[in-house]
């Protein structure tokens, strides 16, 4: 599959090509030209890391989105042993916008689930481009309780531009279906770790977003409505996207600035889908120690913090 | 008290339109937006602010719903110097705060306290859509968790009136999350044993559709109201087929199972003593 190139990333490609081509006509004509080359690649990594150190909203709004970016299913099979995927909401259907299953993590027993995104236009019109329906949200609420009951921690990735807007989903109550896993997930008594993977769309993310730790990749987004979505609104002009990147404060930076996430998870420079073993091992590695540190609670200590948690989202002041 | 409101004897005058306009002070009259028949407004006092001719609920302020429905004298309200911050630094926020807090008189787009109805101590949240369209940003959030919180701390129920059009944009993300707070407020008193009744008036959609307005032990609303997760142009443009007119009622909801009941607003008093009455002689009280 060819790599996406995005915007930003131009002058990082062009230079890539570039000694790509040195080299090749090294190997092909009797021309040494190693040292040019060692000068380019010295180039490289100074034009690499201001590119990718200096990434704006925007930028990260399409890495996000980028057509490579790993999905739910390839951290889960870097991250877990045995994963066993399980379907249906056992009312209505399977919705494969959601996955879920069981794993072991490090050995233990654990619930996963996710968002899934399709890898092309075939798999994404099977998975409705990871935009769930109520079934979706049923099946995830299942298997939760059922982890619940089997006392093993819930991980959830999150993925998803929103919730589908469709006329099946309003009839089969989805807001209803986003509601109940809100609440229910406030009331199971085991460790729930909640990692953005890439776009967090509003209630439709938040349908598998309540949790004891919210982590997300550097380069993923959380937003309470699309930066295009966003802009028609507010300015009734959904070119200003890019502004509403910025003024909405959608990334991780920003969602750690106002206190909403406990971790940002970096990324391997130039984005996730570069490495997915190495970016999977960062995951791994925030995801023990939340677990680790969570796994010291009693139920009730639990559901306590995380209720602590919530309850202090939110600014307000008093008049008088 | 309530009823009696179909007696045969008509009790409206309709106002030909042209006449009206001409003759009668505006503040006086009232056009029923859906049938355009023009009306007193004593007279759509006098029915709750249902329609006489079409049986249209218009939307009521929060405090216009409170008086209709607490005894006399018995509601206090709580937390109701709260007032939005602008943490996004949102260009214009303020000022329409400021705007919308002169012409509703109320500081944020919900009021909540406790009172009785018919004598049955309960707490209360009554969202209100002349303030920013009910949308609910940080202090419609604490103001809905706490007023939960009170209830789970006194032992009474709560009812919940919403009217919303969903998240609060200029609060960006802190908005959405307000969905997870008030939710996770509604499962502790749940845990604990709460009652909560939703009732849902227009229009309920997007966040606050998709939480606490969907979590009551009994999810009621107001005939034709809107009620929905995504917006009706969304999915339309989404789905490229044109909605046919009832979707996403009050109406279209309970056909699909959605809803316990669509509550007449003048039946409403009566429902919800009775629901508070069954729940009081109820549990382990012998
Ligand atoms: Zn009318």
């Amino acid at each position: 599959m060819n790599e996406q190139v995005l915007p930003f990333e131009e002058p990082v490609v062009e230079l890539k090509n570039k000694i790509a081509e040195l080299k090749k006509y090294t190997n092909e004509s009797d021309v040494d030209l190693s040292q040019e080359i060692e000068q380019l690649e010295n180039r490289l990594e100074k034009l690499e890391s201001e590119v990718y150190g200096n990434m704006q909203p925007w930028d990260r709004v399409q890495m996000a989105r980028h057509a490579n970016r790993p999905t739910t299913l390839d951290f889960i099979h870097e991250i877990f042993d045995d994963f066993l995927e399980m379907h249906g909401d056992r009312v209505y259907g399977d919705d494969e916008a959601i996955v879920g299953g069981i794993a072991k993590y490090r050995g233990k027993p654990v619930t996963v689930i996710g968002h899934q995104r399709g890898k092309d236009t075939k798999e994404n019109i099977r998975r409705n481009f990871g935009m769930p329906h109520p079934e979706g949200y049923r099946k995830a609420l299942r298997l939760m309780k059922q982890a619940d009951k089997f006392n093993r921690p819930i991980i959830c990735f999150i993925d998803t531009k929103g919730a589908y807007p469709g006329k099946a989903a309003e009839e089969r109550g989805q807001s209803e279906a986003i509601a109940r896993n809100l609440m229910e997930m406030a009331g199971l008594t085991v460790p729930i770790i909640c990692i953005v993977i890439g776009e967090g769309g509003s209630g439709g993310a938040l349908g598998l977003g309540v949790g004891d730790r919210i982590h997300m990749l550097e380069n993923s987004t959380y937003s309470v409505i699309s930066p295009e979505g966003a802009a028609a609104l507010l300015w009734k002009d959904s070119n200003l996207a890019q502004k509403a990147a910025e003024s909405m404060k959608i990334t991780s930076y920003d969602l750690k600035d106002l206190d909403i996430i406990d971790n940002i998870i970096p990324e391997i420079r130039g984005g996730a889908h570069r490495d997915v073993s190495e970016q999977a091992e960062k995951i791994d590695e925030v995801l023990h120690q939340s677990l680790e540190s969570l796994s010291k609670l009693s139920q009730e200590e639990l559901l306590e913090k995380r209720w602590e948690k919530y309850k202090r989202i939110g600014t307000y002041t008093f008049s008088s | 008290m309530l009823g009696n409101f179909f007696g045969k004897k008509k009790r409206y005058a309709t106002i030909p339109r042209e006449e009206a306009k001409q003759d009668i002070p505006e503040g006086l009259m009232k056009k029923c937006p859906q049938c355009k028949q023009i009306f007193y407004r004593k007279e759509l006092d006098n029915q709750l602010q249902v329609c006489p001719n079409c049986g249209h609920h218009h939307q009521l302020s929060s405090w216009e719903r409170i008086e209709m429905l607490f005894d006399q004298d018995s509601f206090a309200e709580w937390d109701k110097d709260m007032i939005s911050t602008n943490p996004l630094e949102f260009p214009g926020y303020q000022e329409k705060l400021e705007k919308d807090r002169l012409k509703t008189q109320i500081n944020e787009a919900v009021v909540t306290g406790k009172g009785t109805i018919n004598g049955y101590e309960t707490a209360v949240a009554v969202m209100d859509a002349r303030f920013r369209m009910g949308s609910m940003g940080s202090v419609v959030g604490e103001k809905i968790a706490r007023a939960v919180e009170y209830a789970k701390g006194e032992g009474i129920p709560i009812i919940i009136f919403t009217a919303s059009g969903g998240a609060r944009m200029q609060e960006g993300v802190l908005s959405l999350m307000q969905m997870t707070k008030t939710s996770v407020a509604l499962e502790r008193f749940s845990r604990a044993g709460g009652l909560m009744i939703s009732i849902m008036t227009h229009p309920t959609t997007g966040g606050v559709s998709a939480s606490f307005a969907s979590l009551g032990d009994y999810n009621f609303a107001e005939p034709g109201a809107l009620i929905g997760f995504a917006g009706r142009r969304i999915i339309e443009q989404t789905i490229r087929e044109k909605l046919p007119d009832d979707f996403q009622s009050a109406e279209f909801l309970l056909k699909h199972g959605q809803l316990d009941q669509v509550i007449h607003r003048h039946d409403l008093k009566n429902t919800l003593t009775t629901i508070l009455d069954i729940h009081q002689s109820g549990g382990d009280t012998e």
